[in-house]
């Protein structure tokens, strides 16, 4: 029973974050790549305000699978970056904590590119 | 006719031509798609808490993006992911999948135009300013903890 709330927690919470971004883009007709450095923006944002720990520890993947989980981990890496390192922990937490998601997203891409041809849109 | 006229009679055309999202079928569409996907990036982390118990969290969520990012990039190479994003809108471009769509969408599209001036350069046209944005503001937090962690 218990996993099945979780589940639900998650369909919910991740779902209507996405509606939120979708809600965005029919009012505003903002683009894509604005949607998404908004969405990073407010991860830092509440990783930085303390509050996203809270959130995560129910909602799990609905907060981390969309891209605020992506801002919250960069906030958390500088914050713990500069807690171990100091001043040079401003420059190497963000990147360090991102590392695996942005190199797997740049090197897949480079792969899949080289690898299928451009689909013509329709 | 001037310039000013001439400019808001064709904004009022392309105002007309635009294909109207009609609202509420792509709200609950996003809706639906982009919980799915999250609900599967939490199958495979509990898949993964399963398999590798000794993964700390952090590593486990870490693997979890990967895989959710190889599948988007994978399904954006075939041409799926497209077809979702346009029936989805919001639900495919907010999880971390509409990331690694956007870098692995016009790397494909612009593969014509050569492997360093297509591919390596037209992949950050929208995750550049995702990763600009995303790295300016965590050093703007960790400066800010440095000077708190100073007192």
């Amino acid at each position: 029973m218990k996993i099945f709330l979780d589940y639900l927690w998650v369909f919910l919470i991740g779902g209507t974050i996405c509606m939120i971004g979708e809600l965005l883009i029919i009012t505003t007709n903002i683009t894509s790549a604005r949607i998404l450095v908004t969405f990073v923006l407010i991860g830092v944002f509440l990783e930085a305000i303390g509050v996203f720990d809270y959130i995560s520890d129910f909602a799990k993947a609905g907060i981390n699978v969309p891209i605020i989980g992506f801002g919250a981990s960069l906030a958390k890496g500088a914050i713990g970056a500069v807690e171990t390192h100091g001043f040079l922990g401003i420059f190497t937490g963000g990147l360090t904590a991102t590392a695996g998601g942005i190199a797997a997203a740049i090197g897949f891409a480079f792969l899949f590119a080289l690898i299928f041809k451009s689909h013509t849109k329709k | 006719m001037d310039d000013k006229q001439r400019n808001e009679a064709y904004n009022q055309y392309v105002k007309a031509k635009i294909p109207k999202t009609r609202a509420w079928p792509s709200l609950f569409n996003s809706f639906w798609v982009g919980g799915v996907i999250c609900l599967i990036g939490q199958a495979i982390n509990d898949l993964l808490k399963l398999a590798f118990p000794m993964l700390s969290q952090q590593t486990n969520w870490t693997l979890t993006l990967i895989i959710l990012i190889f599948i988007a990039s994978f399904l954006t190479g075939i041409g799926v992911y497209d077809q979702i994003g346009k029936f989805a809108g919001g639900g495919s471009i907010v999880p971390i999948t509409g990331f690694s769509n956007s870098i692995t969408s016009p790397s494909i599209e612009f593969k014509s135009e050569g492997i360093i001036y297509g591919i390596c350069v037209k992949m950050f046209t929208i995750a550049g300013p995702v990763i600009v944005f995303g790295v300016a503001s965590s050093m703007v937090v960790g400066f800010i903890y440095w000077i708190i962690s100073l007192f």
